[in-house]
């Protein structure tokens, strides 16, 4: 099994930077396992910062990052990593230069994730801390049971829009769709079983596109600061898009909340 | 609205012996015996009570008895008076019937149909109490080939094994979660289980993180659909992961653990805010295929560093053992199938009675489908649901399980007694609650002392039962059908067993 050294002999493949800590990794031909030995290696020996470049399709970059002291790392991925990208994430942070596949920030417990490109489906499934954010597109079962807890409380932003099943049982956190590129948005079932947490989209949502537990309103003034905060950090991240924060802000949103904590409290009998 | 629905229970108070202690009214959490002054005496209300026994048993003069009721409605064959009284209910409330622990219904229990080899004259016995008895047992992915060199003596094995959770006697304690049952309860299953060389299982409700450097050692934690409580440190303090898929007594369901039972303290254990509905969904909703549970148990290996062995739990259901052949290709390193008997804390009755098929005939199938498809090696099975004792452990052995989970089983030796009302959290016995004054009534000491004393005694009579059979290694018995024979069962029966009837 090819292990990754910090020291002169795995410059070729490995090129260390001792100054700063940081590693690249070049991820041809890797196996998913191979390259994430690799990563939890150089976590292992110090490095704070890695660059993996060629990733495609390798999946469950990050999971392996867990240690008992905490250790935290920032990874740059550039190319496509694969499934489940993130999962179990326990505070480190990671940026992808593309596109992102399934199952990204997959219970995930802290940290961030930055996706300049789209997501694919069950983005942030039921993630209980950190932030993500993805520039563009994502896809089916967005932010599903994603829950919150004493000080977590998990952030994910959306430039555009996501597909159906969006929130579906949500128990926390919050989720935030920007509508960047004009699509409006066209998910149905949106946060069918909701109990927790807010959805804030930014446009236009027709009542039948929303489950039977959820609560449509206009936003107010603390729901503006939370806005004005994440999507400050969405500009800062992705600058690319050449909108100002204030532009965005500067338009319709609507919240969705739970009607109550106890969507199912009226279903037996006893 | 007036109920038509009769008291299931007559209380009958012996008033000669009642001392008028009162201890019954403060027994019971369902309000059934009340004090009157003016009269003094205790009053009982029949509707009340769930046939719990608690003042049964703690009455210090033995004065009350509780009884199923002696009225009855005009007897009918169809119309049981259970399906009579579970409509009115639903039509005094339009809600789902909802019970606790397991079937008890008169499906066929094919231990009590199965007997046991012994030996005689040809292959004598083995005394336990003179000669070793191996009942230790290692579940996990086994290799296909064992490359070994010897040098001096001294064996290396070359091999790369799996990591495989070792027991010292193949009983683990079921998934029961912090939140289903109480703290007190929780933490004397992981007491006993750290005591007695197995181990214990958190089900979805987490795993306190005060316990976690204690209990770790002897913990499986498990994954659920709801995906409450789990960080890596959860998954990386114990010795192996359970993906929940099903559960013996309500297949393709989920649950809800209501928002009365979220307490500051489970809510914290769960990671959730407290008062919540805890909603588990039916399916998890990153996992529509085979693919997709793949993908999932790679996850936890990789979050695990490779270093836990991980256990997929599914119900045993019609066409289960073409699924778990699945699972094991998805990289399982355990199945856990729990039977048609297996409990819960609260299930739709409709589903408890009527979903899954029985575990006898499940282990049989699931055995026999792995080894015809050569990948038996490739995972342990661990067979759940309706172990009621020591025989019924040896007979699951030698049907082709691996160990066994007992729930129902080690809630009954902390003094439950099947009342089927775990899901009002009121449990008089401090099992299954969350209300501080009932579960301080279970000391974890004791109680994890009866469920100590349970592995030891059942473990005794394996040894027992082995030696009788003249086997000294639990692993020679394990799939040996031929140490049972079938008694009163039909011919399908026998093939799905696999077993001979008796006499042949």
């Amino acid at each position: 099994m090819a292990r990754a050294v910090v020291s002169e002999s795995s410059l070729e493949a490995d090129q260390v930077d001792e100054r700063i800590k940081a590693a690249l990794i070049d991820a041809t031909d890797l196996e998913t396992k191979e390259l994430n030995d690799r990563l939890r290696d150089l976590m292992l020996s110090g490095v704070k910062k890695v660059k993996i470049i060629n990733v495609c399709g390798q999946r469950y970059i990050g999971t392996r990052l867990y240690t008992p002291e905490r250790l935290k790392m920032e990874i740059e991925i550039f190319g496509t990593p694969g499934n489940d990208l993130a999962a179990f994430l326990y505070g480190h942070k990671i940026t992808v230069h593309g596109n992102a596949q399934d199952g990204v920030g997959n219970t995930m417990d802290g940290g961030e994730i930055i996706v300049e490109g789209r997501a694919g489906d069950v983005l942030g499934f039921s993630m209980r801390g950190g932030e993500i954010y993805v520039r563009d597109n994502c896809g089916y079962r967005t932010a599903l049971h994603m829950k919150e807890y004493e000080g977590k409380r998990p952030v994910l932003v959306v430039g555009s829009s996501s597909q159906d099943f969006l929130g579906e049982y949500m128990a926390g956190g919050i989720v935030i769709l920007l509508d960047l590129y004009g699509q409006t948005h066209k998910a149905n079932f949106i946060g069918t079983g909701m109990h927790g947490g807010v959805i804030y989209l930014r446009g236009h949502v027709e009542p039948s596109q929303v489950g039977g537990q959820v609560e449509i309103s206009p936003i107010d003034d603390a729901d503006r600061a939370v806005l004005d905060r994440y999507v400050s950090r969405f500009v800062e991240r992705f600058p690319e898009i050449g909108k100002s924060k204030e532009e965005i802000l500067n338009s319709q949103f609507v919240r969705l909340t739970p009607k109550s904590k106890r969507p199912y409290s009226k279903l037996y009998a006893y | 609205m007036k109920s038509f629905v009769f008291p299931e229970f007559q209380i009958i108070r012996d008033e000669e012996k009642c001392g008028q202690c009162r201890g019954c009214e403060r027994q019971c959490a369902f309000g059934t015996h009340t004090y009157d002054p003016v009269a003094d005496r205790l009053i009982s209300e029949d509707y009340k009570c769930a046939g719990c026994q608690r003042c049964v048993v703690f009455c210090p003069k033995n004065a009350i008895v509780v009884r199923p009721t002696p009225s009855f409605y005009r007897p009918n064959a169809s119309w049981s008076r259970e399906k009579l009284e579970d409509l009115k209910k639903q039509a005094e409330t339009g809600g789902v019937i909802l019970t606790g622990c397991g079937n008890d219904k008169p499906f066929r229990i094919y231990w009590d149909h199965i007997v046991l080899n012994a030996a005689q004259v040809t292959n004598p016995s083995i005394d336990p109490l003179r000669e070793p008895m191996e009942l230790r047992t290692f579940l996990g992915a086994k290799p296909d080939l064992m490359d070994i060199s010897a040098k001096e003596g001294d064996i290396e094995i070359k091999t790369t094994l799996s990591p495989n959770l070792m027991v010292e006697t193949p009983i683990l304690f079921s998934a029961m979660s912090y939140g289903a049952i109480s703290y007190n309860a929780f933490r004397s299953l992981a007491t006993a289980a750290c005591k007695s060389g197995t181990y214990f299982n958190t089900g979805e409700g987490g795993l306190p993180r005060e316990m976690r450097a204690e209990f770790g050692r002897c913990a499986i934690v498990q994954v659920a659909s709801g995906r409450f409580g789990i960080d890596a440190e959860y998954l990386n303090c114990a010795q192996a992961v359970e993906i929940k898929v099903g559960q013996g007594a309500k297949p393709g369901i989920g649950g809800h653990l209501p928002g009365e039972k979220v307490s500051a303290a489970v809510a914290q254990t769960r990671m959730i805010p407290a008062g919540t509905d805890a909603i588990s969904p039916a399916p998890h909703h990153d996992i529509y295929s085979i693919e997709d549970l793949s993908m999932l148990i790679y996850a936890l290996k990789e979050a695990t560093n490779y270093e836990k062995p991980i256990s997929v739990k599914i119900a045993a259901v019609h066409n289960f053992a073409a699924i778990a052949s699945g699972i094991v290709r998805a990289g399982a390193d355990i199945i856990a199938i729990d039977g048609l008997r297996g409990g819960t804390g609260a299930a739709p009755k409709a589903i408890r009675d009527n979903v899954g098929i029985p575990i006898e005939l499940a282990i049989s199938s699931l055995d026999r489908r792995l080894r015809g498809e050569g990948i038996r090696n490739r995972c342990s099975i661990i067979a759940a649901g309706g172990i009621r004792c020591s025989s019924d452990v040896i007979k699951a052995i030698a049907l082709g399980a691996d160990a066994v989970y007992i729930g129902s089983a080690a809630l009954i030796a902390m003094g439950c007694t099947l009342c089927q009302k775990c899901y009002t959290g009121k449990c008089n016995w401090g099992i299954c609650t969350q209300d501080p004054r009932l579960s301080g009534r279970l000391n974890v000491e004791i109680a994890s002392e009866r469920l100590s004393n349970l592995i030891s005694a059942w473990s005794h009579e394996i040894s027992e039962m082995l030696g009788g059979m003249g086997i000294n290694a639990l692993e020679s018995l394990r799939g040996n059908r031929d140490h049972l024979r079938g008694v009163g069962l039909h011919e399908w029966e026998l093939d799905v067993l696999g077993i001979k009837g008796a006499g042949e």
